[in-house]
């Protein structure tokens, strides 16, 4: 026996060795759920590399920092002009999407809905990745003393990137949207269909448990379901590249990533994100119905002044719809006489309450036409782009069918 | 390319010295963790793979072959999301046979390096894909095409690269 162990030694250590590690791979493959039986060793490890990686990324910041405060300083005034411009474009953005976001939270406060918000992020460097071309994986330079913990979102501001797979004091894993073994809830954002994001392993998105009887069309927008739990629902995840029928029922949907995966350089991870009903602004509780009259347009609180602009077309408009109108249009939810688009609404066309609400400032004018289609000015409730667009949806012309307008001009005394 | 048979006695077993065995590894894995952030398509190449090729074939010694490979395959395991094993169980094999290989071959040509080189990265894909699919469960599809481009440009690296390290040789 010793004879044969000797003439074969070199082939006994192979065996023995490969015999050490399928073993140890065995019973890390068994415990998957507990994933921190080769935590010691993968310190050790990452303790090694990571500290070259930090010093390597020190220079490069600061041959970069240096470089740009002193060598690219020139076209700087013109960049601050064409910032500023940015600002201003973003404020006036910014104000109609909060009256919107208002809106929206009123709804959602009468519904009871929760809503994730990410209340803390950490932002972090990225100073390596796993080393193979196999697995799709990168290293930050924040770990657990900084607040990180396991499975917590990464992302940038393009969007998602991945979450925290393991933390090591001062450096963390984490595993991205595209690797093979990732999973991500995922969601269309016109056609809300729901489905699970993996990667493959060449690194592309895949969407997945999306049924073929679907409408997928390239370019929509893939979101965050926030229903693995991890990302928060509406954070931008990709764009559909690619469409094709898939295995059994479902469609093979490509997508591609909102945040360049194969660059990062600086990312946010969400260390606290808080789940809350949104509070309506006003404070009090608001009924549906309430939201509802709201929406639709009524009689100014001092009807003297739009009365004695256009006395006869409020009237002629609720009378002059003919039998689908009725003479007399019964109140609205609120409890205020409908008006103009009351007649409208019942002439036949849809309550679009986008196209009745939001106008544009030039829209908005108080011209006696515009009271006459029912548009009210009150910025209370209409969300107004001062630069003169619809601020989601344009303003639907009135329909020759359903408008108002004919009859009102002609009944309009001025 | 003409690949000929050398007796024990004719071929040169080299030796490195402590800083060369331990800092050529890690700096191997060190790149390999770096640069495809800054460069995408060096993920292409297995630095360490190379580097295990390199010290098997120099040492002709199976023994310290495998164990070298063990080592860096386990190094890079511990830097990935994966369970660890699969980097080392290939990167073991693969050091065996480049060391049983050295000890019969005259591995200092740049063409046999070539050729051995591109043969012991499809050897270490095929042990690494067997591992990987039958033990870990990971979904890894095989591509020839791209198996043998990424072989071969790693066998054009790694030939460069033992030139390099030729310089870090010590005669026994």
């Amino acid at each position: 026996m010793e004879s044969v162990l000797g003439r074969y030694r070199n082939l006994t250590i192979l065996v023995g060795v490969l015999f050490l590690q399928v073993l140890g791979l065995a019973v890390q493959v068994k415990r998957t759920a507990d994933a921190e039986n080769t935590r010691l060793i993968r310190i050790w490890a990452v303790d090694l590399i990571t500290p070259f990686e930090r010093g390597v990324i020190w220079v490069e910041n600061g041959s970069n920092k240096l470089w740009h405060s002193y060598f690219l300083l020139r076209g700087v005034r013109a960049e601050n002009r064409q910032l500023k411009e940015q600002i201003e474009q973003m404020r006036l953005e910014q104000v109609r999407l909060s009256e919107d976001a208002a809106q929206a939270h009123r709804l959602q406060s009468l519904l009871a809905f929760k809503e994730q918000f990410i209340a803390k992020t950490v932002p972090a460097q990225v100073i390596g990745s796993s080393g193979s071309d196999l697995s799709r994986s990168i290293y930050i330079d924040k770990g657990s003393d900084d607040g990180i913990a396991q499975d917590m979102a990464v992302i940038t501001a393009g969007g998602i990137v991945g979450k925290v797979l393991r933390v090591y004091p001062s450096t963390s894993l984490v595993l991205m949207i595209n690797d093979q073994s990732s999973g991500v809830g995922a969601l269309l954002e016109k056609s809300r269909l729901q489905g699970v994001l993996r990667g493959t392993p060449t690194g592309e998105l895949i969407l997945e448990r999306v049924m073929s009887d679907e409408t997928v069309g390239a370019g929509e927008t893939v979101l965050s379901s926030g229903g693995d739990q991890i990302f928060p629902k509406g954070l931008p995840v990709g764009t559909v590249s690619k469409v094709s029928p898939g295995r059994e029922m479902f469609l093979n949907i490509r997508v591609k990533p909102a945040a360049d995966l194969s660059r990062l350089e600086e990312v946010l991870v969400v260390t606290e994100k808080r789940e809350q009903e949104p509070v309506a602004e006003s404070g009090k509780k608001v009924r549906a119905a309430d939201i509802l009259a709201q929406r639709l347009p009524s009689v100014p609180e001092k009807p003297a002044a739009v009365a004695g602009a256009v006395p006869g077309s409020v009237k002629s408009s609720a009378t002059g719809q003919g039998s689908g109108a009725g003479a007399k249009q019964p109140p609205n939810a609120a409890g205020k006489p409908v008006t103009g688009t009351g007649a409208k609404l019942a002439g036949g066309a849809p309550a679009n309450a986008a196209g009745l609400n939001r106008v544009g400032s030039g829209a908005a004018s108080s011209s006696p036409s515009d009271t006459h289609t029912g548009v009210s000015s009150n910025t209370s409730l209409n969300s107004i782009d001062s630069g003169g667009k619809p601020a989601t949806a344009p303003p639907k012309p009135p329909s020759p069918q359903s408008s108002p307008q004919p009859a009102a001009a002609e009944d309009n005394p001025h | 390319v003409p690949i000929t048979y050398t007796s024990g006695e004719q071929i040169e077993v080299y030796r490195f010295s402590i800083p060369v065995t331990v800092g050529v590894p890690l700096l191997a894995l060190f790149l390999q963790a770096f640069l495809p952030r800054r460069l995408p398509f060096f993920s292409i190449f297995d630095l360490p793979l190379l580097v295990t090729i390199f010290f098997a074939m120099a040492r002709r010694n199976p023994i310290t072959g495998l164990f070298t490979g063990a080592a860096i395959g386990l190094m890079q395991d511990m830097l990935g999301p994966y369970p660890i094993g699969i980097y080392g169980i290939a990167k073991t094999v693969v050091g065996y046979l480049a060391s049983s290989l050295g000890v019969k071959l005259d591995v200092e040509n740049a063409g046999t390096r070539l050729l051995v080189t591109l043969g012991f990265y499809l050897i270490h894909a095929a042990v690494y894909f067997t591992v990987a699919r039958g033990m870990v469960n990971l979904t890894l599809n095989w591509s020839w095409s791209r198996g043998i481009l990424a072989g071969l440009a790693n066998a054009v690296v790694g030939v460069a690269l033992y030139f390099v390290l030729d310089k870090f040789k010590q005669r026994t």
